[in-house]
């Protein structure tokens, strides 16, 4: 395998954008490819990671590229999912020895449509869609199944929380932050039973930009250089009533296949849209209860569709880059109560 | 009705290939058509698209004698308090069916569901299409630059980006040059006069254009500007057209104009020398 680095991130995200996505995404991919040292014609290979329907625009992802350059033509590709998928691609692109580094951009802007409405057509087109269930409502549901299996209490959910919006405080890019006891939190009414607004993800408008770089030059470009260590993406089945709302079988085996398991780990960042699921990814990821987890706020703190994995990966990054903390996982989650799991083990220089 | 899997049993709705195994599935079991809530969740503001416009409950439902439970929705009469899980439920379905999971309209208590209506028994037509209506909106947000164009638009004036260096204007500006993604946040006022580097003539009709059939589209590359700028020409027989030929807008009158590109009616031709081929064949 090739050592690939992140050598380089920047994000955005607002609780709701006036910009256009091109004018959104602009200034983070400039920020991203300044800060890797690389001029922009010696990055090998773009890849990004958005959804048209977002923004109700056919082939939107293709006018995203005005805003990080393509002339002369650039090698490049996009995948309509979190941006944590583009850098998969990347990053296998990578292994093939095809290129040697690569620009990675995301952008979400879920403001000007019914985020519920849009979600809704991820799931089976003819007997869920037709019903129009948004993810509140399915995640609910798989919040439910939890509290009555006893995986999980409502006062954990609300810890989560407690812990999440305060942490979101160091964070610019957070758009929801905080103090708040726990208590507080179990007295706020139910938005979607048993769930509460503070157990759903803070939506946001934004935009992602990462730069990885393959073996000997990336020591060269940045003092401490975050290794991909190990790299893994698994699926569920679709139909919700088929599957086990309490486990999530695929995060597990992306753990486990990355090798997120075999050494400890200082920290992880990871993908729980609702407080429930951080409570599930850690039991099935094998996150001990004393590894702090998701000291950015996660996405209880915001939450940019198609950005939000990616996110997690580069906050992890970003973290070690600076010394705190050697080896982390970072997680990335899609689609119905988590039904596609991505994990990444990153290890700083 | 549900299909039985080597694997996890009698699943529903039916699936046709075993989720674990990938087997191919055949054979169909009558199942329900009563059940038992196994989760839900209360949706106190139905959305428009949504089966009830009163408060209700998505659940999943595990039907007697399924093994996997099925999403639907449960109405106990807008009273959040009657739903609980383990709770015993029965379709309410509609008068008229059509073969879609919304002819059950929805799942009610067991006690206040009504016999089934008689199976239409033997139509083994295959179902090769159902009919989902999808009605999505959004509150468009031009951005920045767009924003100053569209404004311009309204005053009679075309604004284009020029490009960090100053060697190319694009129109409509987009917040960025596309070629090396610097911002561009220099506008300036392009003519209304241009040159048709391309078109095609519509015979076809579209739901939202007014335009008599048949009638030309063209690129028409503005002087001053170095992006073909889109629209339609009219007052000019469809055998007339050719590239290389001088239009100009057609303005609405001033009170009329709008931030949009419908303050332009159209192009039509004037009344200037052709422009060489050689010149333009850049932006063809």
């Amino acid at each position: 395998m090739r050592d690939v680095a992140i050598v380089s991130f920047a994000q955005s995200n607002a609780e709701c954008e006036v910009r256009n996505e091109v004018e959104i995404l602009q200034p983070v991919s400039a920020e991203a490819v300044k800060a890797s040292g690389l001029a922009r014609d010696e990055i090998d290979f773009t890849c990004s990671g958005s959804s048209d329907w977002l923004q109700g625009q056919p082939f939107a992802f293709v006018m995203a590229l005005d805003a990080v350059g393509s002339w002369p033509p650039i090698k490049e590709s996009h995948v309509e999912q979190d941006g944590a998928w583009a850098l998969y691609e990347a990053w296998v692109k990578i292994q093939t020895g095809e290129v040697d580094s690569a620009l990675i951009y995301s952008f979400g802007k879920t403001s000007p449509g019914d985020i519920g409405q849009v979600q809704a057509l991820q799931l089976d087109p003819y007997c869920v869609t037709p019903l129009w269930p948004d993810f509140d409502s399915v995640s609910a549901i798989q919040a439910r199944v939890c509290l009555t299996a006893g995986v999980v209490t409502e006062k954990q959910m609300a810890q989560v929380a407690a812990r999440s919006m305060p942490d979101a405080c160091d964070n610019p890019n957070a758009v929801r932050k905080g103090e708040f006891s726990v208590e507080e939190l179990l007295a706020k009414p139910y938005s979607a039973s048993p769930l509460r607004d503070h157990d759903c993800p803070a939506n946001s408008d934004g935009a992602t930009a990462m730069v990885v770089v393959a073996g000997d030059r990336a020591k060269e470009l940045c003092d401490r250089p975050v290794w991909i260590r190990g790299f893994d993406h698994r699926i569920d089945p679709p139909a919700l009533g088929v599957r086990d709302l309490t486990r999530l079988p695929s995060a597990a085996v992306a753990a486990a296949k990355a090798g997120a398991v075999e050494d400890k780990i200082d920290f992880a960042e990871i993908t729980a849209p609702y407080s429930h699921q951080e409570i599930l990814l850690r039991r099935e990821m094998g996150i001990g209860d004393d590894v702090r987890v998701n000291p950015s706020g996660g996405s209880l703190a915001a939450h940019t569709l198609m950005s939000c994995g990616l996110n997690r990966i580069g906050d992890a990054a970003m973290r070690i880059a600076s010394g705190d903390g050697d080896r982390a996982l970072a997680h990335a989650g899609q689609g119905p109560c988590l039904q596609q799991n991505l994990v990444i083990v990153l290890e700083g220089e | 009705m549900g299909i039985r899997s080597g694997t996890a049993g009698v699943l529903v709705p039916p699936v046709e290939y075993d989720p674990q195994t990938a087997e191919a599935l055949e054979d169909f079991v009558d199942v329900g058509p009563g059940g038992e809530v196994i989760s839900y969740t209360w949706v106190s503001r139905p959305r428009p698209l949504q089966p009830l416009q009163r408060p209700f409950a998505y659940a999943l439902i595990k039907l007697d004698g399924a093994d996997s439970s099925l999403l639907h929705i449960v109405d106990v009469g807008g009273d959040a308090v009657k739903m609980e899980i383990g709770m015993r439920v029965a379709p309410r379905w509609k008068a008229e069916r059509k073969g879609e999971i919304t002819d059950i309209e929805a799942f009610v208590a067991e006690g206040e569901a009504r016999p089934a209506p008689p199976v239409l028994g033997g139509d083994l037509r295959p179902v090769k299409s159902i009919i989902t209506p999808v009605r999505l909106e959004y509150d468009f947000s031009a951005g920045r630059e767009q924003s100053i164009f569209l404004r311009a638009l309204a005053t009679g004036k075309i604004l284009g980006a020029r490009s960090p260096g100053g060697d190319l204007v694009y129109v409509p500006p987009r917040g960025a040059d596309p070629r090396t993604a610097e911002p561009t946040p220099e506008l300036v006022e392009v003519s209304d006069k241009g040159t048709v580097v391309t078109y095609s003539i519509i015979r076809v009709p579209s739901e939202n254009i007014d335009f008599e059939l048949p009638y030309v589209c063209i690129n028409v590359l503005l002087d001053g500007s170095d992006i073909p700028f889109f629209h339609v020409l009219q007052n000019c027989e469809l055998d007339a057209v050719r590239l290389g030929m001088r239009v100009r807008a057609k303005w609405l009158p001033p009170d009329e104009r709008v931030e949009s590109v419908e303050s332009i009616q159209y192009f039509e031709p004037i009344d200037e020398p052709d422009v060489p081929f050689e010149d333009f064949k850049e932006y063809c």
